[in-house]
């Protein structure tokens, strides 16, 4: 599980081997092939619909990026965005001027937050089961505070604002594409980033090296709660409506996004280009099987199958390597060990997966 | 101060015989709690209405409790195994789909053959889990969660939008939704001996041990000569073989079955299940506590009316009840829990 350790500072080709490059490789194709096959895909109008489409999912799947390295998952962001939906029209039903709101959302967000964070770190709780009953909680209380009812009548400046394009780009492609690069640049380039990756792949060697584990990971809920805060903030104003259930099930799919994008989901391993490319991958397959009037049944066995064979691909690869190795017989290269992630320079996944049934694939190593 | 450990290491020494009996007592004291809640729950209640406690209140509560129950009872046998299985809402649906349409294709099929036909369907997604958490040697919780669209993908592909109504299906099915034995109801029958028989095997079987076993410490299960993969196929298919029964009981028991049938029910199972007291990261736990916690969230449901609370605070009280039955347990049984762990790892 654990010990797959990313190697201190590898280079950038290295970084990007693996499954994540395939999924990036697998995004740019879909772009061309969708753009050339369905109709209107490559408009900017239809540019537009697929931000707003990835909005969500990407921006709570950068923060749930850094939750699932450190080795926890936060199951209850879909249910943030919805208590904060509701709160939202509550607020606004209430009188308030919208400027206050959506502070005030953000603030409810980074409490949720922080209570996700309190039961992870301070009582020692298992985030899988904190964060299912916190899912139960949160959605619970944005039915209480606005049962089934719906808030519509946002002021058309801010639903404007969030829908609208400027130069023909959509409004929100920016801020996301800004988000997204500060965190990959957090992950990948700082202290903090390397010290997320250590504590994922092992939290008593993390804290023998003097990260402040619980600290660090406390903080990272307090974050993932308000970025889903401002998701559900985004979710009311695009579709004008402020309802309870904005969202349900949302988490699945920002947790696929995820996965999908080459995390793995034992922490330790992943990198945020992946996830971006995971993320918009999911969106414009969405995207795309609407425009081809494809039923969105489909879209959910896609899904589906992605997310297992994101997780089977490089588990077969890494047993079936070894096996080639062997049969090749050949001088190992004098480089330095390379991390066990890292495929061969030629790259792509063997061909065969026979070989996947040998024991304890996780664990083979090239050499 | 600290994170939750992946790999539970116990560092506690005792003698074994002195801990086993601290542990029997503290695994007691753990499910006398919810009964305890639930008691408190029911007698608060009845004392508000006492009509909660008429027959028909109680027996409405038995019918959807038991499709509940038994979704616990399969994703029990999964937890205690150190897994999950979130695709059980979707074997569920898929399942009570296979029937209906059997039933409407055939309205001469016997209920029997309906109960094993969705079993059977149940199964074999329970087994496709399993062989790919198996042989793909990846995470449950990524493997049920890609199955659980998957399976609700191709019962949404099946369905293609129709909906299977109570009158397309034959009498004889629906009488035995709420048909009763001498007053128990038929549904509520089945929860029990499903509930009996799985507590009795993962208590006195071998191969019921050594699930415990593999949850406890998954590499000292492989050490001690436990064959692992087996015991984890049979597991998930035991999963969604109750999955596929809950599904014929569900379709029994409300008559109309479309694509959506169980969606989101694997939530409420995992609830069930933790507020049972059964360890989210396996080695303990009894199908009985997952099936007082699946009672519990029933009765929950149906109290609420009755105290006059608004149904909309279901969810937030499900909720807080989740979390204080993991402080609870961590509380209470955090070390004896580990010691538990370390003894069936000796012994699995």
């Amino acid at each position: 599980m654990a010990e797959r350790t990313a190697e201190g500072r590898p280079p950038v080709r290295r970084r990007l081997a693996g499954w994540d490059r395939a999924v990036i490789a697998l995004l740019v194709l879909f772009l061309v092939v969708a753009a050339l096959t369905v109709d209107g895909f490559g408009t900017g109008r239809n540019l537009s619909f697929l931000v707003l489409d990835l909005a969500p999912i990407l921006l709570i799947a950068l923060p749930m990026t850094l939750v699932v390295i450190t080795g926890e998952i936060d199951l209850s962001v879909a249910s943030t965005l919805g208590l904060s939906s509701a709160a939202m029209g509550a607020m606004w039903q209430g009188g308030l001027p919208i400027e206050t709101i959506i502070p005030l959302c953000l603030l409810l967000g980074l409490v949720l937050g922080a209570v996700n964070g309190l039961f992870v770190t301070v009582f020692g709780l298992p985030s899988l089961a904190v964060t299912i009953g916190t899912l139960a909680l949160y959605r619970g209380l944005a039915l209480v505070v606005l049962g089934d009812a719906a808030v519509a009548q946002f002021p058309s400046a801010y639903t404007d604002l969030v829908t609208g394009r400027t130069l023909g780009l959509p409004n929100l492609l920016l801020p996301l594409l800004v988000l997204a690069v500060a965190f990959a640049v957090v992950l990948h380039a700082t202290p903090l980033g390397r010290s997320l990756f250590t504590m994922g792949a092992g939290v008593d060697a993390a804290r023998f090296a003097g990260i402040r584990v619980a600290r660090t990971k406390f903080w990272l809920y307090v974050l993932t709660g308000g970025i889903s805060a401002l998701a559900g903030v985004l979710w009311t104003l695009r579709y004008a409506s402020a309802r309870a259930d904005n969202g349900a099930g949302l988490e699945l799919a920002v947790v696929a996004a995820v996965l999908l994008g080459g995390v793995s989901i034992f922490g330790g391993r992943g990198t945020l280009w992946g996830v971006a490319a995971g993320a918009t991958l999911l969106a414009a397959l969405q995207n795309a099987l609407r425009l081809a009037d494809v039923s969105t049944e489909a879209l959910t066995v896609v899904t589906g199958l992605l997310l297992i064979a994101s997780v089977i691909a490089p588990n077969a690869a890494g047993a079936i390597r070894p096996a080639l190795a062997r049969r090749r017989s050949g001088p190992t290269p004098p480089a330095a060990d390379p991390p066990p992630a890292d495929p061969p320079p030629a790259g792509s996944t063997p061909p065969t997966t026979s070989a996947s049934v040998a024991p304890s694939p996780s664990s083979a190593r090239p050499s | 101060m600290t994170a939750p450990e992946k790999a539970a290491a116990p560092t506690g020494r005792t003698p074994d015989d002195a801990a086993a009996s601290r542990v029997a007592v503290l695994l007691r004291a753990r499910e006398l709690g919810i009964v305890l809640a639930l008691g408190a729950l029911v007698a608060v209640t009845a004392a508000i209405n006492p009509r909660f406690l008429s027959a028909q209140s109680v027996r409405d509560l038995a019918l959807g409790a038991a499709i509940l129950v038994v979704l616990a009872v399969g994703q029990t046998v999964v937890v205690i195994t150190r897994n999950i299985d979130l695709s059980v809402g979707s074997v569920l649906g898929l399942s009570a789909f296979a029937t209906g349409s059997l039933l409407q294709a055939a309205p001469g099929t016997p209920v029997v053959v309906a109960l094993l036909v969705g079993t059977l369907v149940g199964g074999l997604c329970g087994l496709v889990n399993g062989a790919l958490v198996r042989f793909g040697n990846v995470p449950a919780l990524v493997v049920t969660l890609g199955t659980l669209y998957v399976y609700r993908g191709v019962c949404f592909f099946w369905a293609g939008g129709q909906q299977i109504n109570a009158d397309e299906l034959p009498p004889a099915f629906l009488a035995f939704g709420t048909a009763t034995v001498l007053g128990v109801p038929w549904l509520l029958l089945i929860a029990l001996a499903v509930v009996l028989v799985a507590g009795y095997a993962l208590r006195n079987y071998r191969s019921g041990r050594e699930l415990y076993a593999m949850g406890s410490h998954p590499q000292a299960a492989v050490l001690a000569g436990v064959p692992v993969g087996r015991r984890l196929l049979a597991a998930f298919a035991v999963s969604g073989a109750l999955a596929g029964l809950a599904g014929v009981l569900f379709a029994a028991r409300f008559g109309t079955v479309d694509a959506a049938s169980g969606t989101g029910d694997e939530l409420d199972v995992v609830a069930a299940v933790v507020v049972g007291g059964v360890a989210v990261f396996g080695g303990s736990g009894t199908v009985y506590g997952a099936a007082i916690g699946a009672l519990l969230l029933t009765t929950i449901g149906s109290a609420l009316p009755v105290l006059a609370i608004d149904q909309f605070w279901q969810g937030a009280i499900v909720g807080a009840l989740i979390l204080a039955a993991i402080g609870t347990d961590r509380a209470v049984a955090a070390r004896v829990a580990a010691r538990l762990r370390r003894r069936e790892a000796h012994h699995g």
